[in-house]
């Protein structure tokens, strides 16, 4: 059990429990922005059926004063607007919490739960006898129960009016219409309960210079920003957003208003091995180009990959993960490809990869891919997941230094092909393992033939062993000379001395921060390193030996980064515990306090 | 390996074309094909089509796929970049090749076992996007590079060298490709390079996808008595349906042609091609009425060869997208990226 927090103003999570395709999305992000407008830390996550209409859907709203923006494995008030569900939402709720429900049909299911607080509002029965067409009922229905956690937690109705004024600025009837439906579950709860809870909001001033914002609009624009003017890709849940924000901005901003001429490219492929080998000709030709994807995908590009690695071609690949393997769980989150990116293809091949935490990382790391990828003339992974791509995060607002140049890296324009004697592609002839390249079509000394086929390092064919081999041991020196490049790890290191350090990544960043707070008050102490890239820089090996034990958290079943760290660095296998959520929702705080005393009490670890 | 020396070429020498440039700067690497192999007197083919169109070597991009025939891009064009991408899948890294730079010449040479088999999806794909490019077929019915294996374009009746026959009908990259509206399609023999330079000029002209099948025997594997992709055998039913003549920019039409049974189409850059039909039954004007023909004649043993349908009207890729005329590739940074300012303003839709 996590330790239960004692205030409950502007500390709880509201789970809504409802049907997809019933419009209680858009309930849902009223509710979260009213709060974020109220200028209280927020942040929404939602766990969604692969299915377009009819089956369950829940919402999770963290309102947290002290940012804490992972779950916290609590469900503080439970809305069960789905019949099918009801039984597993009541169970759900944290002793202590809230259940409010439907009370149009009587329930007699609540015997079971003295401990929480039971509100029955007849939502269904009020909006319809207040709407009259169908479908404005159902969505009345979403509404309205907006309305009684409005009264319930004391949120400010101003601010949901002028929200939903921007949101239908065109449509005035669907204002009011709206503006009635929370009116009554408002009004119901102001005249028959007492308003309002304990648990409840209160205005403060910590979203200043904050935007909510998914990883997936993040990454999108980020790849507008990087100069990106080529995307390809094949279509799969959960990277689909990521490409049709490329989409919406490059229309916005990419697009000459007179003539109509766009300044980029989106092909929707026939599949990811034709997304890929879009990317990799695109690249060859000298247009930052990528795709995004999720692990099937990365699978069908593994041909492509090797390719790419091994003639050294640039490309940019966001694999939003999903719950594998096969088609798993598609809607639900998980790192589960960190393996499978690492290595992608046949033969030896290693591949550079960025591990954004948050959406804010993932619009940055957008250029930091490129213009790595352009540096070492390789493909780079951005490793996201569902939950950051797809989910509701608070961040700080993005900013672009007007200065940024992209960095290609060694490319040979026409005037120095011009005075170079011959151009031969892959000779390294600054000792850092990265050769130089031409682009098609600039001047005939440039010209090379890009093969998977065995080269030596002038570009001709081979099948000597001696220069096949020259080749490859090059690459592992460009590999050594990127693992400097990456971006640092994030260290952070608690006031206590320790012997102990948490490893992890992405997603679990928020999650493993809030439960160190909780483990300290505990007396248990860890220093973190979160990881950003692969490979490994020496940053992170220096970290970690400066450790007795390392607790390595991440969200996966095999404990795939534990392997990658056992694979590419020195440090003792035994001395490594694996902390894992595996479960394809994201991981919450109270799992990973939870697992950790487990570990020590078992005296596996210091 | 075998080597073989370079086919003879017609107006080699010392022939300048209009850049200064000789047959030789048109040339690439030794190949290393079996004597005699067709894939070889193709690429001596796309050399001349080049030399002949004036066109600077490093401003085509050859692609292939793998295979025999996916090996001879490093044979031909030595100033040009190439890519030797991987097996069926040279569409994707051509479509990027010009989605990336559209001002590009794209050339991609591909096997039937390429390009009908493992890459069949892509080839199709191409083919509807309507990219600018050159697309080649080096059919032999084999799998050269694998040793002989039947591709999917044998013929019902075919046998291999050790006797197994094929019973499967072929997949005619021809008939596929006029009934699925591909804008330029044509086939034509690796042994009659008369036909095949001016096909490949005009294919490589043609604003869109230009798709020319050539029939192009294995010596090694498939050019015995019992196959119907040998020498023997294509000379035998060859069947040219149309004649083309190619006519560069600002040049006069001077051959006389009867009226209806020849057709003048202006392409892209002021050039023409100038159709005449060789079968009175061939109407070259009607994409249902071609794909009814080459069917016909197919089931008759015939192999239709010629430039069978073309339309220069129908929008390539770039076209549709509305890209930019300066390639992407080369767009300034400036131009690309919004700014700090536009940054801000974006955000008020986030908060
Ligand atoms: C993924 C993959 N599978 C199988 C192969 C083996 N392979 C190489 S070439 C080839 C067939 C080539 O046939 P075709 O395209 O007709 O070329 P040809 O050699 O006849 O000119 C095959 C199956 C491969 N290179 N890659
Ligand atoms: S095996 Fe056949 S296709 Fe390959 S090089 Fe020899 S003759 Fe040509
Ligand atoms: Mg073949």
């Amino acid at each position: 059990m996590s330790v239960k927090k004692k205030s409950r103003v502007n500390d709880f999570v509201i789970r809504i429990a409802n049907v997809n395709g019933t419009g209680s999305a858009s309930a849902n992000t009223l509710l979260m922005k009213s709060i974020f407008r109220m200028g209280i830390p927020v942040t929404g996550k939602n766990f969604f059926p692969s299915n377009i209409q009819g089956l369950p859907t829940w919402y999770e709203i963290r309102v947290t004063k002290d940012s804490y923006l992972a779950r916290s494995g609590e469900v503080d008030i439970m809305v069960a607007m789905n019949a099918e569900t009801y039984q597993k939402d009541l169970d759900e709720v944290s002793p202590g919490g809230v259940l409010i429900y439907d009370s149009s049909w009587p329930r007699d299911t609540f015997d079971h739960r003295s401990d929480i607080q039971i509100l029955g509002v007849p939502l269904a029965r009020m909006c319809n006898e207040h709407f009259s067409n169908a479908r404005a009922r159902i969505l009345m229905k979403n509404i309205s129960y907006v309305g009684a956690l409005a009264a319930l937690l004391e949120i400010d109705l101003e601010i949901i009016k002028s929200l939903l004024t921007e949101t239908f600025a065109s449509k005035a009837n669907l204002i009011d219409s709206n503006m009635e439906a929370i009116k009554l579950g408002y009004d119901f709860a102001r005249e028959n309960f007492s308003c309002p809870l304990e648990t409840r909001t209160k205005k403060m001033n910590k979203t200043k210079g904050h935007i909510m914002i998914d990883g997936n609009t993040a990454a999108g624009l980020g790849c507008v920003y990087a100069g990106a003017t080529v995307g390809a890709w094949y279509p799969i849940t959960p990277s689909t957003s990521l490409m049709d924000a490329f989409k919406f901005f490059s229309e916005k901003l990419r697009r000459n208003n007179e003539t109509g001429e766009r300044d980029y490219i989106m092909i929707q492929a026939e599949d990811e091995l034709a997304a890929i080998g879009m990317v990799l000709g695109a690249n060859w030709n000298g247009a930052r180009s990528f795709t995004s994807t999720s692990g099937p995908g990365i699978s069908l590009m593994s041909e492509f990959l090797g390719l790419a690695y091994y003639a050294e071609l640039p490309a940019v690949l966001f694999d939003v993960q999903r719950v594998g393997p096969s088609t798993g769980m598609p809607t639900r989150t998980q790192q589960c490809d960190i393996l499978s990116a690492a290595y992608a293809s046949h033969g030896d091949t290693k591949h550079i990869i960025l591990f954004p935490s948050n959406p804010k990382e993932c619009f940055e790391m957008a250029k930091e891919a490129f213009d790595l990828a352009d540096l070492f003339q390789t493909p780079v992974f951005v490793l996201t997941d569902l939950d950051i791509g797809m989910n509701d995060w608070m961040s700080e607002e993005l900013t672009w230094d007007d200065k940024y140049t992209p960095n290609k890296g060694k490319v040979l324009n026409a005037s120095q092909l011009e005075k170079i004697e011959k151009f031969y592609r892959y000779l390294d002839s600054d000792g850092d393992g990265v050769t130089y390249r031409t682009y098609p079509g600039i001047h005939p000394k440039g010209a090379y033939f890009v093969r998977g086929s065995g080269h030596n390092k002038f570009g001709g064919y081979t099948e000597d062993s001696a220069e096949y081999q020259e080749v490859l041991d090059r690459l592992v020196k460009k590999f050594e000379t990127a693992s400097n490049k990456v971006p640092k790890p994030e260290i952070t290191k608690c006031k206590k001395k320790t012997k102990s350090a948490i490893i992890s990544l992405g997603s679990c960043d928020y999650a493993v921060l809030e439960a160190m707070d909780e483990l300290s008050e505990k007396g248990i102490h860890f220093d973190y390193l979160r990881l950003k890239a692969f490979p490994f820089s020496k940053e992170v090996v220096s970290f970690i030996h400066e450790y007795e034990s390392l607790f390595i958290v991440e969200q996966n079943r095999d404990a795939q980064l534990k392997s990658l760290l056992v694979i590419e660095t020195d440090y003792p296998k035994k001395c490594m515990h694996s902390v894992l959520n595996y479960s394809g929702l994201p991981i919450s705080s109270g799992s990973i306090v939870n697992e950790i005393e487990k570990i020590i009490d078992k005296g596996q670890a210091a | 390996m075998s080597y073989i020396s370079k086919p003879k070429i017609d107006h080699g020498g010392l022939r300048k074309n209009k850049l200064g440039l000789t047959i030789q700067d048109y040339e690439g690497g030794m190949s290393t094909l079996c004597a005699g192999c067709g894939h070889d007197s193709i690429t001596a083919a796309i050399c001349q089509a080049f030399f002949e169109l004036d066109i600077p070597p490093h401003r085509v991009a050859k692609l292939s796929g793998i295979g025999c025939s996916s090996k001879t891009p490093a044979y031909f064009l030595g100033q040009s970049h190439g890519f030797n991408s991987v097996h069926g899948r040279m569409p994707s890294v051509a479509t990027g090749t010009s989605a990336a730079n559209r001002q590009i010449n794209v050339i991609g040479v591909s096997g039937d076992g390429d390009s009908l088999s493992i890459g069949l999806g892509q080839f199709a794909h191409a083919m509807r996007r309507n990219i600018n490019m050159t697309y080649l077929i080096e059919n032999n019915g084999v799998y050269g590079l694998t040793k002989g294996q039947f591709s999917a374009s044998a013929d019902i009746g075919s046998k291999l060298k050790k006797g197994e026959l094929n019973e499967q009908p072929p997949i005619d990259p021809v008939q596929m490709a006029l009934s699925q509206g591909a804008t330029f399609v044509a086939r034509g023999f690796s042994g009659d390079k008369k036909q095949l330079v001016p096909l490949l000029k005009a294919a490589i002209k043609h604003n869109g996808f230009g798709l020319i099948d050539i029939l192009s025997p294995c010596v090694t594997f498939n050019d015995h008595e019992d196959s119907t992709k040998s020498y023997a055998h294509t000379r035998e039913f060859f069947h040219p349906a149309v004649h083309l003549d190619y006519i560069p920019p600002a040049k006069e039409i001077k051959t006389a042609y009867d009226q209806g049974e020849a057709m003048p189409i202006e392409m892209h850059d002021g050039s023409r091609v100038v159709l005449r039909k060789l079968d009175k039954g061939y109407n070259f004007e009607n994409r249902g009425q071609a794909l009814d023909y080459v069917r016909a004649k197919h089931r008759d043993g015939e192999i239709v060869t010629g430039l069978l349908y073309i339309d220069e009207s129908e929008p390539d890729m770039h076209t549709i997208n509305a890209t930019s005329d300066t390639p992407l590739s080369e767009l300034e940074f400036k131009r690309l990226c919004p700014g700090s300012s536009a940054l801000k303003e974006i955000q008020k839709r986030f908060i």
